[in-house]
């Protein structure tokens, strides 16, 4: 049983990222100052508040470990707070970022940068489960303002968050949303992608490229099947499993077999 | 005269996109370093766009930046256009146009009243300047949703749309979304105008700099997507040219990658815009920066009429977008057929923080062999430290080390910095003095 919160601090902190889901507290329009009545902000940088070692009751992290710096950081923060949410693909599975994995990133920084010795950085990107216990995930690329608002409700009413765990393609059968995997042999991700989107992409007539990452229990490698037999190449499917969300092991296993099958 | 030195060290630098922070030390009444530093990770995005399909590349580029992933978008299919050969149609332009003025929209809103605002009325932050005026902030949020419900009908979602692909869009927004949107953008018009003049009778300090400003400039409308590079120095070339005149370089004291136009620091973003295009603007948008005899003019030298820039453009993107929507029709196709080849291409549009200057290479099949993105903060980053420099001298030296900071974080925060955008940003450590 979760305690209720009267009037929870919280912190919002940035790894490596994009900044993107940070957004769905700035991008609120004018609800954000009703929220900011209802929780007590130590430390967001971005929107003025620093208090970077606060003791919280909620601490949202964005973005993914990437540096020994952020090692070190991510460990802080855990101590300092009661309920840790991670928001986002970044923080969630790695994120795009996550896809130097695949590679030697050695490499690649002396290509890109001409001082490469200057550079710091980890020779992987790691989610933050992989650093410290995480309390609630919440997947997206980005997260929406209503996924953050929803938990933060749930905490303040002392119940667990309640996370949607249907897939892309319940959600378009609900909107009637015609299927681009049937109607035109698309490379649709929606049967292995967690719903929360809205099941934009093909709202938008185009196939689902998996932001969400994967939803619970999806045979990913039957998709993989699935779509190679529609006859869709091999390396495009590989790719598809292996983009936002390429470090999610669902994902990650079926991509690399399926580029090691080559 | 007694030896003194003054370090100044802000460790995280509030209210600006991704992570900063600034070293300075004075000694004996000069400034010895003084270090935008930098510690967003690089994420090596040129990089792992190698091997993709082109049509994986909007979706990707857009992750680079949350705040800005339209003008990714936008520079990045313009390039693969170009490699392609495309004629887009008058509705592909016209809704790319919309589409960039939503993010405007909300990109600056953003800026001038959540992270700019509290430095010149004396707050700390927007939620604490929003006790004492709270129409002011709710005025930024309502014109910043806005913005998003531009960009939600064309692409979806505010971050990360995904309404746009190479030859066109994915969709033609129905006539009830167009309607909608239209009476939404109406309403807010006024209160656009009411922002401007606001801009222009803050008190904003005054501190003319000589600097060169570098926009887009096109002979038919104020620059988003097309256009000709120019600076105020007489610069005249094609985007295609870019590297001929700018050197992305590593300075001695730092090892972020600073950007120079034939040697000399430069600024991008709503200022060098507008100095640069104030006379595209139509006359209802120039009339209103001089409605309430504010006494700002274009072209200026202070950079502290950002802000008013800023607002001006807000007042433009508004009424371009009305006249987009009031002029929409439903097109035949979204977009036009892609036919794939080998080539080179470029792609330069206005990010809301200034020119983003993108160049593509694909194989045959379509395959990206090669890339380069060169975000507009990293190109502000020597105009922002040779501005500090000069605020700093003009402030004088000899102020206490709390006034040396408040103005030297009002002068970087002045120029917007999008720090995550910072495709090659290094990391620094500095050692202090």
């Amino acid at each position: 049983m979760i305690k209720a919160i009267q009037k929870p601090s919280v912190a919002v902190h940035k790894f490596s990222s994009c900044d993107g889901c940070q957004l769905a507290f700035l991008n609120l329009g004018e609800g954000l100052l009703d929220v900011m009545e209802l929780i007590d902000v130590q430390h967001f940088v971005e929107a003025g508040a620093i208090n970077e070692h606060a003791q919280v009751d909620i601490a949202f992290v964005e973005g993914s470990i990437s540096t020994p710096d952020e090692q070190e950081r991510i460990q802080n923060v855990r101590r300092n707070s009661r309920y840790l949410i991670t928001i986002g693909a970044c923080a969630t599975a790695g994120g795009v970022q996550a896809l130097r994995n695949l590679n030697n990133v050695h490499e690649w920084a002396a290509s890109i940068y001409a001082k490469p010795e200057y550079l710091s950085h980890l020779p992987t990107v790691t989610p933050i489960s992989q650093h410290v216990r995480v309390d609630l995930e919440l997947w997206g690329c980005p997260v929406t303002s209503h996924q953050v608002l929803a938990a933060i409700r749930a905490l303040l009413f002392g119940v667990a968050p309640v996370q949607d765990h249907d897939k892309v393609c319940l959600e378009c059968k609900r909107q009637q949303t015609i299927c681009t995997l049937i109607t035109k042999g698309s490379l649709c991700m929606g049967a292995v992608t967690r719903t929360g989107c809205g099941a934009l992409c093909p709202s938008f007539g185009r196939d689902c490229y998996a932001c969400y990452g994967p939803a619970e229990a999806s045979n990913t490698a039957a998709l993989a099947h699935r779509l190679e037999g529609l006859g869709l190449p091999r390396d495009a499917v590989a790719r598809r499993f292996l983009f936002i969300n390429n470090a999610a092991p669902a994902f990650a296993e079926v991509g690399k077999q399926l580029l090691g099958g080559k | 005269m007694s030896q003194q030195t003054v370090s100044i060290n802000v460790p995280v630098l509030a209210r600006v996109e991704g992570e900063g922070a600034l070293d300075l030390t004075i000694h004996n009444g000069e400034i010895e370093t003084l270090h935008l530093r930098i510690f967003e990770p690089p994420r090596f995005f040129e990089k792992f766009v190698e091997g993709r399909d082109y049509s994986e590349v909007p979706d990707l580029v857009a992750r680079i930046c949350g705040i800005c992933p339209v003008a990714y978008q936008m520079s990045a299919v313009h390039a693969f256009e170009e490699i392609f050969e495309l004629k887009l149609t008058p509705w592909i332009r016209d809704l790319r146009r919309l589409l960039y003025c939503g993010e405007w929209l909300e990109s600056h809103n953003l800026h001038i009243h959540l992270l700019a605002a509290p430095d010149f009325l004396g707050y700390n932050s927007a939620p604490e300047m929003a006790k004492d005026y709270p129409e002011i902030v709710r005025r930024g949020m309502y014109l910043q949703e806005i913005g998003n419900s531009i960009v939600k009908v064309l692409g979806g979602r505010s971050v990360h749309p995904v309404g746009v692909k190479v030859g066109g869009f994915h969709r033609a927004p129905s006539l009830q979304q167009v309607a909608e949107l239209l009476g939404k953008l109406e309403a807010a018009l006024p209160i656009a105008e009411k922002l401007v003049t606001w801009t222009t009778t803050l008190k904003l300090p005054i501190h003319p700099q000589n600097f060169t400003s570098v926009a887009l400039h096109h002979p038919d409308e104020y620059p988003m997507n097309e256009g000709r590079l120019i600076s105020s120095a007489g610069l005249d070339i094609p985007i295609q040219e870019y590297d001929d005149y700018f050197q992305e370089f590593h300075v001695p004291h730092s090892t972020a990658l600073h950007s120079h136009l034939q040697g000399k620091p430069y600024l991008l973003g709503p200022l060098a815009r507008l100095n640069l295009n104030f006379a595209q603007l139509p006359e209802t948008v120039k009339a209103r920066v001089n409605a309430n005899g504010g006494g700002v003019t274009f072209p200026s030298n202070n950079m502290y009429d950002s802000m008013v820039a800023r607002a001006v453009e807000v007042h433009y993107a508004l009424h371009e977008a009305i006249r987009i929507l009031k002029n929409y029709h439903l097109p035949d196709h979204p977009s036009v057929p892609v036919k794939v080849k080998a080539g080179i291409g470029f792609g330069c549009s206005e990010a809301p923080r200034g020119m983003l200057w993108h160049r593509w290479e694909v194989n045959a099949t379509g395959q990206v062999t090669a890339s380069r993105i060169v975000p507009p903060t990293s190109q502000n980053q020597s105009r922002i430290e040779e501005d500090l420099r000069i605020a700093l001298q003009q402030l004088g030296l000899d102020n206490p080390p709390e006034t040396l900071r408040v103005r030297a974080e009002t002068v970087i925060r002045n120029y917007d910095p999008c720090i995550s955008c910072a495709t090659h940003f290094l990391k620094l450590n500095v050692t202090q003095v």
